[in-house]
């Protein structure tokens, strides 16, 4: 039986009279790569946005590792292991790749117990985190002389490096082309085999159902599938949900 | 033991003050609330429209009101010159939210100095039928140096509602509120659309201005003192919604006036900038929520 | 350059600068004039912490100046309160605990104004800290002990504590809370404080999944950057000798804190530093010459040419003339 690794039960999410999260229960377990989609609008970001601390959900419990999350804002569930990478890239635009990196270091790993990076094995840490994802050649650059592909891998090298258990990567390919979307999938698939539990947030049907091991399915706020990619798919509701009545 | 009538006259002159307020505040719901740009120098365009009535009135012995009316068009010309400026120095950049600000404050404080050096420091006036005489219920009065001005600016926030919720472009303006990427897709240029809209937002001050002159004297510092009611106001008012709007104007109104009567004029100020700490620490979705 | 070797040269700059003017220069109206330059560095520096390191606009540079300058009027007073009260003589407050002073009643006014407003979006921030100003305005104005809108004369001492006259010695002063500043605000600048402050600028919500503790970083850098206003502000009672709220509030405080970081430069602690010493100087001339408020305006549209053509100020312009040499 594998370790649950996040447990969510009854979370719900209001903007004002709209509910964008109604009611979702969903366990992670240790080592899962999961995928979770849904049409435009029907609360992925949102959920993602919950459980990262930077919405608060109205109900519901979370629990990462046994502990509870509730009330606690982003920097602190960050620092406790749930990394995020966000749909638009946002990277630190004054400073170069490198720095980009140090900052997740020095305010996550730096800010945990026990550990503590000396000056030199963070610049060292920076560079190898940059190697993972071919960008170590433009480590000195600034994020604007990146290309999309790189500003994407910039981002999920950043979240890699506040060392997580668990990784969001929301929405990581839109917009990519078919080998671009196969160098990221490198990427995660190789951070998975490391340990790193990972949750795909895509519209791109392809690497979803080749990535993911288990699929949930969201739909207006609801979840309407959970399970193996395959049977998840066939599901009558997901088929109407995506294709219409 | 607070006498009823100076409660009751405090509370009137709040409502009528209210009505005024919210017209000077439309401006910034339209700019600030619908489209994001923290015009912080509004004051100065209201100040603007004062002068331009006080000259008017100085020197044809134009009606300021009338005066506001018909300049509007030129300030509505001249909302559109500022946005363009705006857009091609700031929003075009993308996330230059520092620069935006002292644009609009150096913009506040070019105003103020400027009116300084072409008119002083002396508080300036205007003459018309209404200023001084009252209306008498029994012991209830209502000045109508302020009852005309309430009645201009509820048609003034009327009709620029009216003209948002029918009209073609006021209604790409309010989608654009909303969501910038979707008016995109029906080949109406965001730009342009936002341009008029601050065009409108400018061209209210014009009337505004009037009023203001009406009610008191005035001189190029004041606009400072509004630069927090207009902004409670509009974030109280929930940013986009002129109901709400109205009534945290009225509401800022009689607070302001009961404070004014029972603890004199000099706590004033205080009173409107009160009201937004408060309401941003408290409530910066508004009364109306968004 | 390591953090303790740019101390010691800032130390040693102002030393030799001291001592160069004191031995040299005797015309008063130098120290006069030079206070107000110096006061200006140390507001913009103050500034630009929070401004330009953090991203965070403040209006409100009146009321932390302000407040330091009023928390020495009350504690100038204090002898003669504590006499009249207790019938005890007390020894009067001397100047440089008075600055101590106003930085933690300033720095406090930060932190409480950070807690109230930080939470926010910066526009509201802003927008918070000019209303902050007419609040604190609008107390001392109705605050008889300091004298309410009618203002207060303070009696500068006859003798300075140190060798030359009292203006000398608080021109002395102001050269030290400028070291002190410009100290700090360099140490941060390469600091993984000031790194985290980077962040929040470029993008808060990507700091804050990064781990960095946006809410405690901003509250840091607003308690740091008021209570050097309150600093700066501390001596002014003394260098006027008349303390009135709409001179001590003044709006040209807190557009030149603007206008200064904004048109040198707001990456680095040299940008503050140059704007006002360029903008303090052309101001300290220019009100012999010109009215005041020419003056002031000419402040305001450099700083709207500066915003909308050289964001990135003096410093800017001069990294970028320095690239395409290169």
């Amino acid at each position: 039986m594998a370790e649950t690794l996040l447990e969510v039960k009854g979370l719900s999410k209001r903007f004002g009279g709209f509910v964008a999260l109604d009611g979702i229960d969903l366990s992670i377990d240790k080592g899962e790569r999961l995928g979770l989609i849904g049409p435009n609008g029907s609360g992925k970001s949102t959920l993602v946005n919950c459980l990262t601390g930077t919405l608060q959900n109205e109900t519901g419990t979370v629990m990462f590792e046994g502990k509870p999350l509730n009330g606690l804002i982003a920097h602190e569930r960050t620092r406790m292991g749930l990394a995020r990478s966000f749909q638009l890239p946002k990277p630190f635009h004054s400073m170069n790749l490198i720095d980009n990196i140090r900052i997740p270091l020095l305010y996550t790993v730096n800010a945990r117990h026990g550990h503590h990076l000396t000056d030199t094995a963070i610049a060292e840490r920076c560079e190898a985190l940059l190697r993972d994802v071919n960008l170590a050649d433009k480590a000195r650059r600034r994020p604007r002389d990146l290309t999309q592909v790189e500003m994407r891998k910039l981002e999920l090298a950043r979240a890699v490096a506040t060392q997580p258990t668990l990784l969001f990567a929301d929405e990581a390919m839109a917009g990519l082309s078919h080998s671009e979307v196969e160098e990221i999938l490198a990427v995660l698939f190789r951070l998975n085999e490391e340990g790193l539990t990972i949750v795909l947030i895509e519209h791109i049907m392809s690497a979803v159902m080749s990535f993911s091991t288990r699929l949930v399915v969201l739909v207006a706020g609801h979840k309407i599938a959970d399970g193996p990619p395959q049977e998840a798919i066939r599901n009558p509701e997901v088929e109407r949900a995506y294709l219409g009545e | 033991m607070i006498s009823l009538n100076l409660l009751v006259n405090a509370i009137v002159a709040g409502v009528l003050l209210g009505g005024f307020y919210a017209a000077v505040s439309v401006g910034v719901t339209i700019s600030f609330g619908m489209l994001d740009i923290a015009n912080i120098a509004q004051p100065a365009f209201i100040l603007l429209g004062c002068y331009a009535a006080y000259l008017t009135n100085g020197l044809w012995h134009l009606d300021p009101i009338l005066t506001g009316v018909i300049m509007s068009p030129a300030f509505f010309v001249l909302g559109m010159a500022v946005y363009r400026l705006y857009y091609y120095a700031f929003e075009r950049r993308g996330d230059q939210a520092i620069q935006g600000l002292a644009f609009f404050f150096g913009l506040l404080f070019v105003g103020e100095v400027s009116l300084v050096l072409i008119f002083g420091v002396d508080y300036r006036f205007v003459e018309a039928p209404y200023i001084g005489p009252s209306l008498h219920f029994g012991w209830l009065e209502l000045p109508l140096r302020m009852l005309l001005p309430c009645i201009f600016s509820l048609i003034t926030i009327g009709i620029t509602q009216l003209y948002l919720t029918r009209s073609f472009t006021g209604r790409a303006i309010l989608a654009v509120s909303q969501d910038p990427g979707a008016l995109q897709l029906m080949a109406a240029s965001p730009m342009k659309i936002k341009q008029i809209a601050m065009g409108i937002s400018i061209a209210t001050c014009a009337v505004a201005g009037s009023f203001l002159i009406i009610i008191q004297p005035v001189e190029p510092s004041i606009g400072r003192d509004y630069i927090g009611r207009i902004f409670a106001i509009c974030v109280l008012g929930g940013m986009t919604s002129f109901p709400g709007m109205l009534i945290a104007a009225m509401l800022l109104g009689i607070v302001e006036s009961i404070t004014s009567t029972f603890y004199g004029p000099s706590w004033a100020p205080a009173v409107s900038f009160g009201f937004l700490l408060v309401a941003l620490a408290v409530r910066p979705a508004g009364l109306m929520g968004r | 350059m390591r953090a303790p070797v740019f101390w010691a040269i800032a130390i040693a700059v102002g030393a030799v600068f001291i001592l160069l003017t004191r031995s040299f220069i005797t015309n008063e109206y130098f120290y006069f004039a030079g206070y107000v330059v110096l006061e200006y560095i140390v507001l913009s520096t103050a500034w630009n912490i929070l401004g330009g390191y953090t991203g965070y606009t403040n209006f409100g540079t009146g009321a932390f100046f302000a407040s330091g300058a009023y928390s020495s009027a009350v504690l100038h007073k204090l002898p003669t309160l504590v006499h009249n009260v207790f019938g005890w003589t007390i020894p009067g407050v001397p100047l440089p605990v008075m600055i101590l002073v106003g930085g933690l009643v300033a720095g406090a006014m930060g932190l409480g104004t950070g807690y109230l407003t930080l939470r926010l979006r910066g526009v509201f921030f802003a927008i918070a800290t000019l209303a902050f100003t007419i609040v604190v305005q609008t107390l001392i104005v109705n605050w008889d002990y300091v004298g309410g809108s009618r203002g207060i004369y303070i009696i500068r001492p006859a003798m300075s504590p140190i060798t030359g006259s009292y203006i000398q010695y608080l021109f002395t002063l102001m050269t030290i809370l400028v070291v002190i500043s410009v100290g700090i605000a360099r140490s941060i600048e390469n600091s993984r404080l000031g790194m985290g402050f980077a962040s929040i600028r470029d993008d808060e919500l990507a700091a804050e999944a990064s781990g960095v503790p946006t809410l405690k970083l901003k509250l840091i850098a607003t308690t740091l950057s008021g209570a050097l206003m309150g600093m700066a502000g501390a001596p002014l009672p003394y260098y006027v000798t008349y303390l009135d709220p709409t001179s001590s509030f003044n709006l040209s405080y807190a557009v030149n804190s603007v206008a200064m970081p904004v048109i040198g430069g707001m990456t680095s602690w040299i940008g503050p530093v140059i704007g006002a010493i360029l903008l303090g100087t052309i101001q300290q001339l220019a009100t012999v010459t010109i009215s005041s408020a020419l003056n002031l305006l000419i402040v305001g549209v450099l700083l709207i040419l500066f915003v909308i053509i050289a964001p990135n100020g003096i410093v800017g312009l001069v990294n970028s003339w320095r690239r395409r040499e290169a």
